[in-house]
């Protein structure tokens, strides 16, 4: 069975990251487009013009911009009209709302497919926004459910404390705090009803919340004051991003956005973690390990194969059809198989671990001993790296 | 700017002496601008005064009224003037007074016949040699006309007078001139001071027309005309008449002495090297001729006078100087001023208008081993959170003095009011409201005390686990390290879990070797030694597994809060058993640590903040390695941003620094948004260099595997991942051992990781870095 033709029609940002996961280099992409033609008459004066037009292309890059959610898709125009002569380049911008349709070169695989289905399921998750903050530092986050977006970095240097001199200190993170609230304000909407997670070592993130209420009762905010409740401050060991990790995983948070992807995709990590601490051999990473652990049948029935979809989005076809390929295999073979986002901090942490990882069903020794030359290979950055 | 500013730069002194050219506005006025009212008071005045007037005289009527007017219908001053200016022919006055001299200096022209207007100079000087100008050509300067100077009128007959303000203008210009010159600044100064004609002017025979010696009277050589104000206001006036006795004073023949310093600038050191001659020649001159008397006076300048100093130099030395002491500098010239003026408006464009600190060029080193003062020591007070390591410093600092009682009973009136009073001892040092409100100490706190061989800096750290990267910061100014320990039952369990198991090993990854062990709280276990013994036991193994010598360790038992065993023995009859030293005798008892003097600079910024008025942009840090000086030019990195050190204090301003002191830098050409807390300031000569990458040696604290983690290193805290593991090393040999790339590092192995960093950051080898994540610390090690 094939499948010729789907509508799909995008109606939130994650469209387009959906998009950036299934357009692949080689497919034929056809859109509609605006391009300046330029016409030359028989004098030579030129004449340019906006012309809109469909225009297929042979998909030769993609670039994905999250902090808009806008793909720009650039290739060869494979199909000849009045305007576009054939072999030209050109950039579509796919954007809300507009319409394209994708020709996969060698047919849909089951990780598009799954895409695809992913993709139009119609319960979604909100969006969360975080602040993860340390004194003098925060970062302003969109937790979607398939990317971790950062809004921006506010960094503001806070007097330490110094004999006789407590006032400077609190006047620095007064000036802090708001900053940190102004910037929040213009990047997020924080009167909607949906958690604002708050995450701080130490203090900073209550004094921040306390700072939030107290300006909004001095400014007569209500909107803001009758949101307090969904304000969430969490306990974070630093104010850097990847601390997101520590934070999806407090129970306060888990209570709020629990069976969220990406709160998932956090335990799953955090599984694996776990099965590697203890050191068993159940628990490996790294490409050639994980394909030979499936090649010997460890990833049957309970064995969960993690796998970043960064794999999937290689330029080269045939990177891409391998871990295809070892996705159908533990799929078959009956063991579970979960594909992170490599936009998340879970997905992070994965690609740390070269992107792919595995729970065996039973421990497995040694499978990195003669996979040397093999992983050496794969051209991820694996090779070692002398400063 | 704004009309408040103009009102608020305003300078009377300036002000008046612009006035000059708005004088005549009165006076122009007099003839046609009078109103009906004057006209009739000016002839009822005439009337009188004419009466009042001797006979025989032949004044006009015009005359009379001028004064009149001059004098705004004072009768009887019009009348003194008048007689004056008369009646009485003027006769030669005796003092060698400036206006009158000059008159006749400048009329003694000689003879020489004035230039015509289509005189070709060039033409004139044709046949002449170069600077040998024959005497006939020489030209005679015409010194203009200047009204006298001084206040018009009064009685006295003297030499002009001065105003009120002139007269303290004259003070302030004279003391200053004597401030600058008893600065003792030699080689240039020297020949200025033979330049000043003074001497001669006042030992000159008052018979000044004839003299062969060139007597310059002052005034000319001032740019500006003296000062005459408008007289018609009375209530200037009133105030000089009510004053006899001091226009007398002013009038005596000490004036010429005094006069000078009001008129004449001393020669600029250019003006000196333009105008001395080359050769010790005298050359024939004419008597009575004005001429440039520097060039005649000076004709043995033979010294360089770039070699030392310059003058201004010297003025920006003591007034930076004059900052650092954070009084005021010396009183602004003239010109300074209106330039300040001027940069007030420009202000609004952030300019630094800052001068730079003019570099001393000490040889720090040198200086350093001169000064051999006291050793000093910087430890880190470290501990499971509630051990009492803030009250036991407190308590340290409090019985050796450094913190008076008046404080402490502040302290413990304002804790017993927030009901924590055995929290007062620990607010000498956590002074930040929240830590106060919350009892947990927040950031590190430093405190000085000095012992007889050694001045200390406590770090004091804080214990909970938040905070453990301001801990950090502080282990990595320490030398050495006081673990405290809290012997109540059950705390001390669970602290060795917590914090004092990792601040143990935290410190001795980032190279502390020494430790004295402070096993607090005694009294709540009523000095059971058992306890002490029990404790002692579990924590030597604990830290000689940890890497600790033995011998580098100390136990001490001791009570933060009573006070037992720190500066005093302990009084408590259950604690006789203890007979070894106090804290403070074990802490004097540290030897001073070696520095790295001599390498290049390297200083981690601990703290920005606005150092007060002057000082806009402030930096704390310890020096880790080199040295520096006042006026020296550093680089920020890794905003690659150069900045000046404008001045530096170690508790006092002080002109250099060197490795292992806290020091607080004055910066001047740098704007706050290049600094952040964790950067380094090094020397632009060899700059630390920024990375994106390393390769490090570590020691696991836990399971290491490619992760994301928090690198620190001292106040530096920033985010990146270990990219790879590249192998396990043995733990002694540190050769490689094991399979070639291990997935997992367990705890307590060390392997060589390479780390990639989120941004660029200052970091260089050998520099040790700590690396946490999810709140524990991971790993500590060294780069490679």
């Amino acid at each position: 069975m094939r499948l010729i033709k789907q509508d799909i029609i995008e109606r939130d940002g994650s469209g387009s990251w959906h998009a950036y996961n299934l357009i692949a280099v080689g497919d034929t992409l056809r859109a509609s487009a605006v391009r300046k033609v330029t016409t030359e008459s028989s004098t030579g004066s030129t004449n340019s013009k906006r012309i809109h037009t469909t225009i297929s292309i042979l998909t030769t890059s993609l670039s994905f911009d999250p902090q808009v959610s806008q793909l720009h898709v650039s290739g060869r125009v494979v199909e000849e009209n009045t305007f576009v002569p054939m072999g030209s380049y050109h950039t579509l911008d796919l954007e809300l709302q507009r319409n394209f349709t994708l020709t996969k070169k060698d047919g849909w695989d089951s990780v598009a497919l799954d895409m695809i289905r992913e993709s139009i399921r119609v319960d979604k998750e909100g969006v969360v926004p975080a602040v993860v903050m340390q004194e003098g530092l925060a970062n302003i986050c969109l937790i979607t459910e398939y990317q971790t977006v950062l809004k921006q970095r506010v960094e503001v240097a806070i007097p330490k404390k110094r004999s006789g001199r407590a006032g400077d200190h609190d006047k620095g993170l007064d000036k802090f705090f708001a900053t940190v609230l102004e910037t929040l304000l213009r990047h997020v909407d924080i009167t909607q009803p949906r958690p604002l997670l708050l995450a701080s070592p130490g203090f900073v993130a209550a004094g921040f919340q306390k700072y939030i209420i107290s300006e909004a009762t001095r400014t007569g905010n209500k909107a803001l004051l009758g949101n307090k409740s969904n304000f969430l401050v969490v306990h974070s060991s630093s104010g850097h991003l990847h601390s997101l990790t520590e934070i999806m995983k407090s129970p306060a948070v888990l209570a709020k956005l629990k069976d969220t992807k990406y709160a998932r995709e956090s335990q799953y990590m955090d599984d694996f973690s776990a099965m590697l601490r203890k050191d068993d051999g159940r628990a490996w990473y790294g490409p050639s390990e994980v394909e030979r652990a499936a090649e010997k049948g460890g990833l049957g029935p309970g064995g969960v194969l993690l796998i970043n979809n960064s794999l999937f989005r290689a330029q080269e076809v045939g990177v891409r059809k391998r871990w295809v390929g070892l996705v159908d295999r533990v799929k078959g073979g009956g063991g579970e198989v979960r594909i992170l986002s490599s936009d998340h901090e879970s997905g992070k942490r994965l690609e740390n671990l070269s992107g792919v990882a595995a729970i065996l069903t039973f421990p497995l020794e040694d499978l990195d001993e003669s996979g040397e030359e093999d992983g050496a290979g794969d051209g991820d950055g694996e090779t070692a790296m002398v400063i | 700017m704004s009309r408040h500013q103009i009102v608020k730069n305003l300078d009377l002194d300036d002000e008046l002496d612009d006035y000059d050219g708005g004088d005549d506005y009165g006076y122009d006025g007099a003839g046609e601008g009078i109103s009906e009212e004057d006209q009739e008071q000016l002839r009822q005045c005439t009337i009188i005064v004419r009466e009042a007037l001797p006979q025989g005289g032949n004044i006009t009527d015009k005359q009379i009224q001028d004064s009149l007017w001059y004098y705004y219908y004072d009768i009887e001053k019009t009348v003194t003037y008048l007689v004056k200016t008369y009646l009485e022919p003027p006769k030669e006055k005796k003092t060698p007074g400036g206006g009158k001299k000059t008159k006749d200096n400048i009329e003694g022209s000689d003879g020489s016949k004035p230039c015509s207007g289509t005189f070709s100079f060039v033409k004139f000087f044709e046949d002449s040699p170069w600077l040998k100008v024959p005497s006939e050509r020489q030209t005679i300067f015409i010194a203009p006309l200047y009204p006298r100077g001084g206040l018009l009128g009064g009685s006295s007959d003297g030499a002009p007078k001065m105003s009120k303000l002139q007269a303290l203008a004259a003070a302030r210009k004279k003391k200053k001139a004597e401030e600058q010159m008893s600065q003792g600044i030699a080689d240039v100064e020297k020949p200025m001071a033979s330049l000043q004609i003074n001497e001669q002017v006042s030992t000159t025979n008052p018979t000044v027309a004839s003299t062969s010696k060139i007597s310059v009277g002052k005034p000319f050589s001032r740019g500006l005309p003296l000062r005459k104000r408008k007289d018609s206001n009375e209530h200037e006036k009133a105030p000089k008449a009510s004053q006899p006795k001091k226009e007398h004073r002013l009038s005596q023949p000490e004036l010429p002495q005094e006069i000078p310093m009001v008129d004449q600038a001393e020669p600029s050191a250019f003006a000196n090297t333009m105008f001395s001659s080359p050769s010790q020649v005298t050359r024939p001159r004419q008597d009575n001729l004005f001429t440039l008397h520097l060039a005649l006076d000076t004709t043995s300048t033979t010294a360089n006078p770039f070699a030392g100093p310059s003058p201004d130099d010297i003025v920006i030395a003591a007034q930076s100087k004059a900052a650092g002491k954070g009084g005021k500098g010396n009183p602004k010239t003239n010109g300074e001023k209106r330039a300040d003026q001027i940069a007030s408006g420009v202000e609004a464009l952030k300019l630094d208008n800052t001068p730079r600190a003019k570099s001393k060029n000490l040889d720090v080193l040198a200086e350093f081993e001169k000064a051999k003062t006291k050793n000093a020591a910087n430890f880190v007070v470290i501990g499971h959170v509630d051990a009492g390591k803030s009250t036991l410093m407190g308590r340290l600092l409090y019985d050796l003095k450094v913190v008076d009682q008046r404080t402490i009973d502040r302290y413990r009136k304002e804790a017993e009011k927030m009901g924590k009073s055995s929290f007062a001892l620990a607010w000498v040092l956590d002074q930040g409201t929240e830590e106060r409100a919350r009892g947990v100490t927040i950031d590190i706190a430093t405190n000085k005390f000095e012992t007889e061989k050694t001045s200390f800096t406590i770090l004091d750290a804080p214990g909970h686990r938040d905070f453990i990267p301001n801990m950090i910061a502080g282990a990595s100014q320490a030398d050495f390290a006081v673990l405290v320990i809290d012997a109540s039952t059950g705390s001390f369990e669970s602290g060795l879990r917590g914090q004092t198991k990792e601040h143990a090993l935290l410190v001795r990854s980032m190279g502390v070797q020494r430790l004295i062990v402070a096993v607090n709280k005694l009294d709540t276990v009523s000095w059971s030694q058992d306890r002490f013994t029990e404790i002692s036991t579990q924590v030597l193994a604990f830290l000689t597994a940890a890497g600790f010598l033995s011998k580098n360790i100390t136990f001490i038992p001791c009570s933060g809060l009573k006070g037992d065993n720190i500066a005093r023995h302990s009084t408590e009859p259950e604690a006789s058993w203890y007979s070894g030293p106090t804290l403070v005798e074990v802490l004097d008892d540290s030897e001073p640590v070696a520095r790295a003097l001599s390498k290049p600079l390297r200083l981690t910024i601990g703290d920005i903040f606005r150092g007060g008025v002057q000082n806009p942009l402030s930096i704390s840090g310890r020096i880790e390695s080199g040295s520096l000086q006042m006026g020296d030019a550093l680089l920020a990195q890794p905003s690659s941003e150069k900045c000046y050190v404008k001045s530096l204090e170690i508790d006092e301003p002080v002109d250099w620094a060197v490795a292992g002191q806290n020091v607080t830098v004055h910066l001047s050409g740098i704007e706050e948004q290049y600094l952040k807390i964790g950067d380094v300031l090094c020397t632009p000569v060899n700059p630390i260099q920024n990375i994106k990458q390393f390769t490090a040696k570590v020691l696991a604290f836990e399971f290491i595997t490619p992760m994301q983690i928090d690198v620190h290193r001292g106040r530096l805290h920033t985010a990146g991942r270990i990219k790879e593991i590249v192998a396990v090393l043995d733990k002694h040999t540190g050769a490689v051992s094991g399979k070639k790339r291990p997935r997992i590092v367990k705890p307590g192995m060390i392997a060589r990781i390479v780390v990639e960093l989120d941004l660029s950051v200052p970091l260089e080898a050998p520099g040790r870095v700590v690396l946490r994540s999810d709140g524990q610390t991971v790993a500590a090690g060294l780069l490679e």
